[in-house]
């Protein structure tokens, strides 16, 4: 069956809700989400926890009732949001071939905003070597595997270690915790706040180098953390890898958008315009993963170039490449066009008070010390202001941090 | 129909089989399917809760055309026979195949002067149709090649196979055409005997008039519990890293190393599930149940696969895995039959056997006639039409027919893989059911994809939890 909307929106997480309410709201015409997931919300449906933000009175919000409070907007303002339904390719620059329970479809839109968020690297891409036991997961898994069935240590374990030093992996320790599962130790190759981990002893400066157990795993070995040099065993039944995120950019890529090498996701310019005239990508998928309330805001702001394309505005042409450098990780946008956009940053490691640098074509065209400390489980936010003066004609725009 | 995982074994304990096959792998099940040709009552027994849970489930998942097999041995007409007799089969079932075709490409001269005898070598063969490739050729052919390639042998006709569905398949016909398979059901002891055998299992006692060893890795052990020490199973472990389904663009063909002096080298072969796979490893060990990977095999392995293939190395990596080769010191297979015993051992099947699975079979049902197995007639197997796993063939999620007539072949589960509710459900009702969600991934592919079931591992659960094994 071939169909026409005017947008399409593909993901129902924070990002792509949050355009499609934008948009409806502002006279897109018929726009559709489409989410593969049996329910819509994305990612806060699995997170039982406070942090995002908080409802109209000033109540902290978790993240099923935010996810239910982002489909409830989305369909009020207009939106279709269809559930179930997944976007297997690509049948023409602006047209989707999907699979649902009802049947294939073809639908074609006049703009395309990709949302389709970001996920954990599994064991395997990590090339943590082994056995392969059961046991072994991402939080995404975890938290999924714990709205589903509860506190079952068949599918949790009894005994667990979390990899990782990110946020995310505070949520997986409170999340095992919840469900009655004693976690070990946090395992983290770099420094990590320990008092959000609160009593579970954390290991920093360690690897897991080996999975070990058949069947079920029996426990890893750990290199290093607290002054340790040898290996050691820490025995558990469950090792949740956390963060270490990538973009889930499959349609992205079947599309041909070319990713940007630092995230790893497609890049855009400031307006969430990517390489393909009419196709937006917003939200986690850009880079990895932001709290969920800054995924919105980037949908909502997707919602004006959207409406500029639809009222018959031109593409623009390519724009000036970003990128991050020293011990940066990343930056987005990726592409600098017409339009000023504030640039998101993050770090690799802990840098205090550095002083970031933003040059092009080796002339600088900022420098400023920040005040606090640089740490690579929160982005930093550069003002518009930070690339005032760039040549849309010159070279690729480099932002560096010194310490 | 008869599958057992649990429990005392069932039926007249008094009753006496003609044959027993210990060991589920792809031997052993293509020699059950063999018997089940005949009005023979026949016994496959296996030690795990799976068929196919050894060394076949972790090959490199190619149809060899045994080009370069060491002329005049078993293996080298078994693997020639097995080729024809397991291609054949694959189109009649449904079992993947893509023939690629191989290029065995030379890095430097001592290589390149290898390519002619290689060629010989494969006429010595029956394989008449290689042929040298310039550097120029060659780089048309596989345009993303590392630099310093100088020249390569075309091997057509090498393929890439679904080495799981291959083995469930010939499980699955021979359950149907009336084998009794028996899984989770150890052999701990052996009492040779005539007029039968009896093997004490975990879970009761056989009692057979023939016996096959197919016990794989084990198949000294097994020879050992008959009374026979004939040779030795050194485990030989290989590593091998599978890549994205992005990667899939970078290679055409089969890029198969060219042997040398120092050492095998890796290959990196497209999969029939869309992926690029890179290995194997070659570790002689000494531990038959060492099938964990080591970082520097994983080094090792994206060290040579980067001089192939660079940007290989961009891609992210899918699964990791290994597995072990029944290597016994001769280059050969150790197939042999003890009359006085009523007994074939079917040893040293190494990472060919996937191949030969077919003519090994045949050879077996022969052998087993000398050893005084009278089969009876032969009456046609079960028909059988396995359920597609591979990437070149039409999949259910884009089949509109199979949804609209069964809506949940329209409901992804597994993202990755596109692995629909319906599929997941009929291989959970299927034959041989899988005992667990390793099993499930092995006929669907759930769960195997690049976010190794950070999506759907739940959801998969749950399914499994209502039409499988948990459901009983």
């Amino acid at each position: 069956m071939n169909r026409t909307v005017d947008v399409l929106v593909v993901g129902a997480g924070p990002a792509g809700l949050a355009a499609a309410g934008r948009l409806a709201a502002l006279g897109a015409g018929r726009v559709e989400v489409l989410e593969r997931e049996p329910a819509a919300g994305g990612v806060p449906r699995h997170c039982a926890r406070p942090g995002f933000g908080a409802d109209a009175r000033g109540r902290p919000l978790d993240g099923p009732a935010y996810a239910r409070r982002s489909v409830r907007a989305a369909l009020r303002a207009g939106a279709t949001v269809r559930t179930g339904v997944s976007a297997t390719g690509w049948a023409g620059p602006l047209t989707l071939d999907v699979t649902a329970p009802t049947g294939l479809e073809r639908v074609r839109a006049r703009a395309v905003v990709l949302a389709t968020g970001a996920r954990e690297r599994p064991r395997s891409a990590r090339l943590v070597p082994g056995s392969r036991p059961a046991g072994v997961m991402t939080t995404g898994e975890l938290q999924r595997l714990v709205l589903r069935f509860g506190a079952r240590p068949e599918p949790i374990g009894r005994r667990a270690v979390v990899v990782g030093g990110d946020p995310v992996a505070r949520n997986a320790v409170r999340t095992l915790r919840a469900a009655g599962v004693e976690v070990v130790a946090v395992v983290t190759e770099r420094a990590a706040r320990r008092v959000v981990f609160g009593s579970v002893p954390v290991l920093t400066g360690a690897v897991v180098t080996e999975l070990l157990g058949r069947g079920r795993l029996t426990g890893v070995t750990v290199r290093g953390g607290d002054g340790r040099t040898n290996r050691h065993t820490l025995r558990c039944d469950t090792v949740v890898f956390t963060g270490d995120w990538i973009p889930d950019h499959e349609l992205a890529r079947a599309g041909g958008l070319p990713l940007a090498p630092g995230t790893r996701g497609p890049a855009t310019d400031g307006a969430f315009r990517t390489a393909v005239p009419g196709v937006f990508a917003v939200g986690n998928l850009l880079r990895g993963v932001e709290p969920a309330v800054v995924a919105a805001a980037e949908g909502r702001a997707a919602a004006a170039a959207v409406l500029d394309l639809l009222a018959g505005h031109p593409w623009p042409d390519g724009g000036v490449p970003v990128r991050a450098a020293g011990p940066l990780r990343w930056v987005t946008p990726g592409l600098l066009g017409p339009v000023a956009a504030p640039l998101l940053v993050r770090s690799e490691r802990r840098l205090v008070r550095p002083v970031l640098t933003v040059t092009q074509d080796g002339a600088p065209l900022r420098r400023e010390r920040v005040s606090g400390s640089l740490v690579p489980w929160r982005s930093v936010r550069l003002a518009q202001s930070w690339t005032d003066g760039v040549d849309l004609g010159g070279g690729p725009v480099v932002v560096a941090a010194e310490e | 129909m008869t599958v057992t995982r649990t429990g005392p074994l069932p039926g007249d304990p008094d009753a006496v089989y003609d044959v027993v096959v210990v060991g589920a792998g792809v031997v052993g099940s293509a020699i059950a399917r063999a018997l089940a040709r005949h009005p023979l009552r026949v016994a496959l027994v296996e030690a795990a809760n799976d068929v196919g849970d050894g060394t076949s489930k972790a090959n490199t998942a190619i149809l060899h055309t045994g080009f370069d097999a060491l002329p005049g041995t078993l293996e080298a007409r078994l693997v020639r026979e097995g080729y024809r007799l397991l291609s054949a089969y694959a189109q009649e079932t449904g079992i993947p195949v893509e023939p690629l075709g191989a290029l065995l490409v030379a890095w430097d001269e001592e290589q390149r002067a290898t390519l002619p005898r290689l060629a010989e070598k494969a006429e010595r063969n029956g394989h008449r149709t290689t042929r040298l490739l310039t550097a120029a050729e060659l780089r048309v052919r596989e345009p993303h090649l590392g630099p310093g390639a100088l020249a390569a042998l075309e091997v057509p006709g090498e393929s890439v196979v679904c080495p799981w569905t291959t083995t469930l398949a010939y499980a699955t016909q021979a359950v149907r055409s009336g084998v009794e398979l028996h899984l989770n059901c150890r052999v701990e002891k052996v009492r040779p005997g005539d007029p039968y055998h009896r093997l004490v299992t975990r879970r009761g006692v056989l009692r057979t008039r023939h016996l096959v060893n197919a016990c794989g890795l084990h198949a000294d052990a097994f020879d050992a519990l008959v009374g026979r020490e004939d040779f030795t199973v050194t485990p030989r472990r290989g590593q091998l890293l599978v890549f994205d389904k992005f990667a899939r663009d970078l290679v055409r063909h089969i890029l198969l190393p060219v042997p040398g002096p120092l050492g095998k080298g890796v290959l990196i072969a497209p999969t029939v599930y869309g992926n690029v796979m890179l290995g194997p490893t070659a570790e002689d060990l000494d531990d038959k149940t060492a099938t964990g990977t080591t970082a520097e095999g994983l080094a090792g392995l994206r060290e040579q696969g980067g001089r192939i293939l660079p940007a290989l190395l961009d891609e992210e990596v899918t699964a990791v895995y290994a597995g072990l080769r029944a290597a016994t010191g001769q280059e050969d297979y150790r197939i042999a039959a003890h009359p006085g015993l009523r007994y074939v051992t079917v040893g040293g099947i190494r990472s060919t056997g996937l191949t030969a699975s077919l003519a090994i079979a045949e050879h077996v049902r022969g052998l087993l006639a000398d050893c005084g197995l009278d089969p009876g007639p032969e009456r046609p197997l079960a028909r059988l039409r396995m359920p597609n796993l591979g990437e070149a063939f039409p999949r259910p999620y884009r089949d509109a027919r199979l949804i609209a007539r069964e809506p949940d072949f329209g409901s992804i589960v597994c993202h990755c893989e596109r692995v629909t509710r319906g599929e997941i459900r009929a291989a959970l009702t299927s034959t041989i059911p899988p005992g667990g969600l390793d099993g499930l991934r092995r006929r669907t592919r759930a769960r195997g994809g690049r976010c190794q079931g950070h999506y759907c591992s739940a959801e998969v659960r749950a399914v499994f939890e209502e039409y499988g094994e948990g459901a009983r």
